[in-house]
């Protein structure tokens, strides 16, 4: 059951499913093709350079292009998910970063060696993918959770202000907001829990079984790795969204919303 | 003796060096023309908005050695507008009395003219001024300042307020009252200070 290769000629068949859409896209005026076509450009070319630079980093001994790889990941983690939100605050990029930084490398440290154990524990194997998968989900939970906090802080300003009057700190003033934040952000990985294995099949899972894996061991490590992103999604979350709140809130505990201000549309593509 | 003080309070270009002494017992009325700072100058006493500099004491303590909300709950800013919380007329109440910074206590919160059960966001304005001030006496404040509190009820309700009003704080506490009503603060008995 060795992996079949796919040549270049197979990607260009691949593409034919990115183009059609991107056609019907254009000619119904959508406003969707040159985002599909931009979108589909740039994970070509972020994938195959991520092949060249794994099949570099595979080779180095000692851990140190594992960690710089990750640093830059976890670096540009953390920047995306700000530029996802609307909202922006004097100190979210660092305060991003290093939630995502704390919130990741716990996760992905803990399951290299306490889960699966992998010696040495840098093994880029291991340590690469699942750091990668960690992150991938933690910046979507990030984002959403900052994206609410902030606009909750802006939308729900009277309510909070209320409180504050009467003596709340902002913790109570801004409970519904940040309950609402980390219920948002966990929301997606909630879901794929529920939906892996009777609507879909996980990512990693698929990968595993199309290499030629045993399922049974696939499925055991597509549970691992729902368990870390749920995890580090959760950290993810509630880091950035109590983080947000330290940010919007000053040392008088005065909402701040003077300090907030929006950009335009979130970035996508 | 005097229960609240206001020592060379600014935040420019609204109020500069701005003084105040209230005494217990006393309500002071404050009159100025629209837009000309009244309500930033409340805000700024209760230290809802960063100011630039000045002292505020109450009762001779610095605010400055209080924790923020210990000095909210003691100074209470009551919106304009009555906004309400979430829920209905008995959640608002609840809402304010649940605070830490309350240790459990409960205060006053005679629902005059309100049903309990009623949904916050479907009181009428005069209602929901109504609520804003049940919710305030409900924390048991020291000084309150209001915010054109009864501009938008009936001259019956008005009334009713204004009497309780005058006999709450006759019990060693202040009330410091934006208006823009001529003949308020002669029914108050209130001095009038005028603004800026």
């Amino acid at each position: 059951m060795a992996l079949i290769s796919l040549t270049p000629l197979d990607l260009a068949l691949a593409s034919l499913l990115i183009l059609v859409n991107a056609g019907i896209g254009i000619a119904l005026r959508l406003g969707i093709g040159r985002r599909i076509l931009v979108a589909a450009t740039r994970s070509v070319a972020q994938l195959l350079l991520l092949g060249l630079v794994l099949v570099w980093v595979f080779k180095q001994e000692g851990p140190w292009a594992v960690l710089l790889m990750m640093a830059i990941m976890i670096a540009l983690a953390g920047f995306e998910a700000v530029r996802r939100t609307t909202h922006r605050v004097p100190g979210i990029y660092a305060m991003s970063m290093g939630v995502m930084l704390a919130s990741s490398l716990v996760i992905t440290l803990y399951g290299l060696t306490a889960v699966i154990g992998t010696k040495p524990w840098y093994q880029p194997q291991y340590a690469i993918p699942i750091l990668g998968m960690v992150l991938g989900n933690t910046l979507n939970g990030i984002a959403l959770g900052l994206e609410t906090v902030l606009d909750g802080f802006r939308r729900d300003r009277v309510q909070i202000e209320i409180l504050l009057a009467h003596g709340a700190t902002p913790a109570e003033a801004s409970r519904d907001v940040v309950r609402r934040a980390v219920r948002v952000g966990m929301i997606p990985i909630l879901n794929a829990m529920v939906a892996a294995g009777v609507i879909s099949i996980p990512g990693m899972m698929t990968g595993q079984i199309l290499a030629g894996g045993d399922p049974g061991d696939a499925a055991r490590y597509q549970i691992f790795i729902l368990f870390a992103i749920a995890g580090g999604v959760a950290l993810g979350t509630m880091g950035v969204v109590f983080g947000a709140r330290r940010l919007v809130f000053d040392d008088r505990a005065r909402l701040r919303v003077d300090r907030m201000h929006r950009t335009r549309d979130a970035s996508t593509a | 003796m005097s229960l609240l003080t206001v020592q060379g309070l600014s935040r420019e270009p609204w109020f500069r060096d701005f003084q105040l002494e209230v005494a217990e017992d006393e309500i002071v009325v404050l009159r100025g023309p629209s837009g000309s700072g009244k309500t930033l100058l409340l805000r700024a006493i209760a230290d809802l908005d960063p100011h630039d500099h000045g002292a505020v004491t109450l009762e001779g303590v610095d605010r400055s050695t209080l924790s923020a909300p210990a000095w909210r709950s003691r100074v209470l800013y009551v919106h304009p507008d009555g906004p309400r919380l979430p829920g209905t007329v008995a959640d608002n109440v609840e809402a304010v009395n649940a605070l830490a910074v309350r240790g459990g206590a409960t205060g006053d919160a005679t629902l005059e003219g309100l049903r309990a059960d009623a949904e916050a966001e479907r009181l009428s304005s005069g209602e929901a001024h109504t609520l804003a001030l049940t919710r305030a006496l409900a924390c048991e404040p020291t000084v309150l300042l209001l915010d054109e509190p009864t501009a938008s009820m009936d001259p019956q309700r008005a009334r009713v307020w204004e009497e309780r009003l005058v006999s709450w704080v006759a019990d060693a506490r202040a009330i410091v009252w934006i208006t823009h009503e001529d003949g308020l603060a002669e029914r108050l008995g209130a001095r009038v200070v005028r603004f800026p």
